[in-house]
């Protein structure tokens, strides 16, 4: 079934679909919000300011239709970078609330004064899986990294929602999932097979 | 771990790829996308393609090119020459492009990095200084550009485009550029020191041990041009990048 990416202002759809195609999937830009039920899977993708996101969803008629695409219909959502953060409860970037699909909160990297550790956490990063899940292997030989590029990370209430963390000056979220709804903070688009290998594993996930 | 990115920096000139010799003697070196599709295929941690003459001449980016690149490359791919206008840069972002690299533009007017900023994050921005030694040996802020130099100090410069909402900054040695006898550290010290954001130095690298030192100076990531295109004594044209096991080893030393 096809994968629909909301059209929201802030993102930059043009590597997600190609990595899609390139895993053996199909995804549609979608503009209209009332079409987004027909899609079986959502990607939710995007950079920049929280509050700038947010008020794409609200004031474009948004919210609604994500809400039950992810909470009445359970369909599968992967909220990519911002994405992940859109869908956590509010973020210290912001003021206006997020989805609140996740029970987390984006806060700021807190590094310690004097560190020499930068932000944005930008590059690659190995991550450590925290549990089995459908996104990332648990056991696999090699290593896991992934491009990362934020200032902000979620922190999530109940620790199980925890996929993956990744280490940044302190343990960062880096994977996140309630039920049928996944996140993921670094960019899989951006992360040659090992978000190809990610992309495929969310592509062929049983609706 | 965070690692450090290397990133091959490579010139387009009238379509082609080239490689210069602190800033001139443009040396032909093939075909971008071949190159590009090298790179990808050897898994490089992010690149750079640069146009070296847009602003020169005055040009907009050639963006049916630019969407070629990015659709080879999984990984992130950042843009320079020719971006004046916000426009321009939402456009190259459309086409797949993470970031865009402005000097130019940024010369002129620091205005344009906060509004490309403001809409798309400070992520998505880089603001590059050119550094060349004047007569006396000293560091010089200089517009590739105009080729001259430009009268306000190079850190300075950066300094301010941080302020104005720049997310990286990338310093490059005009001296060293294309000579592979190693990287200005000093200076890469001294801004890495004084700057809050990722900084890319680039300029002289020849050998993992000169990425070293350029790391150790506080560079969160390293570019090189010379050393990823050419082969030996007489720079024969043939692409390359580490292995990633040896940038383990090189980095946990």
């Amino acid at each position: 079934m096809k994968i629909a990416i909301p059209a929201l202002p802030c993102g930059n759809f043009s590597s997600v679909l190609k990595i899609i195609e390139r895993v053996g999937g199909s995804a549609e830009i979608v503009d209209d919000p009332s079409h987004l039920a027909s899609f079986g899977k959502m990607i939710i993708a995007g950079v920049g300011a929280f509050d700038h996101g947010m008020s794409c969803i609200r004031n474009r008629g948004w919210l609604d239709a994500l809400d039950d695409f992810a909470l009445r219909k359970h369909r599968p959502v992967l909220g990519i970078c911002l994405g992940m953060q859109l869908i956590c409860n509010r973020s210290e970037e912001g003021s206006i609330p997020g989805l609140g699909w996740v029970d987390a909160n984006v806060v700021r990297f807190r590094l310690e004064p004097g560190s020499k550790m930068k932000v944005p956490h930008m590059g690659w990063n190995t991550v450590k899986i925290a549990k089995e899940n459908t996104l990332i292997p648990l056991n696999s030989v090699e290593e896991q990294r992934f491009y990362f590029v934020h200032s902000y990370h979620a922190v999530c209430t109940d620790p199980q929602d925890v996929l993956a963390t990744a280490f940044h000056g302190h343990e960062i979220t880096a994977a996140l999932s309630k039920g049928n709804v996944m996140g993921v903070q670094f960019h899989p688009e951006k992360s040659h097979r090992f978000g190809m290998a990610l992309m495929q594993r969310f592509v062929e996930l049983k609706c | 771990m965070l690692k450090h990115r290397i990133i091959p920096c490579l010139l387009m000139l009238d379509n082609g790829l080239v490689k210069t010799k602190c800033f001139v003697k443009p040396k032909y070196v093939g075909d971008p996308i071949n190159a590009i599709r090298i790179f990808n295929d050897k898994e490089v941690d992010e690149l750079m393609v640069l146009d070296i003459g847009a602003s020169r001449e005055s040009r907009e980016p050639n963006y049916e090119l630019i969407e070629q690149f990015a659709g080879e490359c999984f990984m992130p791919l950042c843009y320079g020459g020719g971006i004046r206008s916000v426009e321009q840069a939402r456009r190259l972002f459309a086409l797949g492009v993470e970031k865009v690299c402005l000097q130019s533009a940024a010369l002129d007017d620091l205005t344009i990095v906060t509004r490309i900023a403001e809409q798309f994050g400070s992520q998505s921005v880089l603001v590059s200084a050119d550094v060349k030694s004047n007569w006396l040996g000293k560091h010089r802020l200089y517009s590739s550009k105009t080729t001259k130099f430009v009268d306000i100090s190079w850190l300075t410069f950066l300094t301010d485009a941080v302020a104005a909402g720049a997310g990286e900054v990338l310093l490059n040695s005009v001296d060293r550029d294309g000579t592979m006898q190693g990287m200005d550290v000093d200076m890469i010290r001294e801004a890495a020191a004084a700057l809050p954001v990722p900084l890319i130095a680039v300029g002289g690298a020849s050998s993992l041990q000169d990425i070293k030192a350029a790391v150790d100076a506080g560079a969160s990531a390293v570019s090189a041009g010379a050393m990823f295109v050419f082969h030996g004594p007489h720079r024969a044209v043939l692409i390359t990048y580490p292995k990633y096991r040896d940038l383990e080893q090189l980095f946990d030393q």
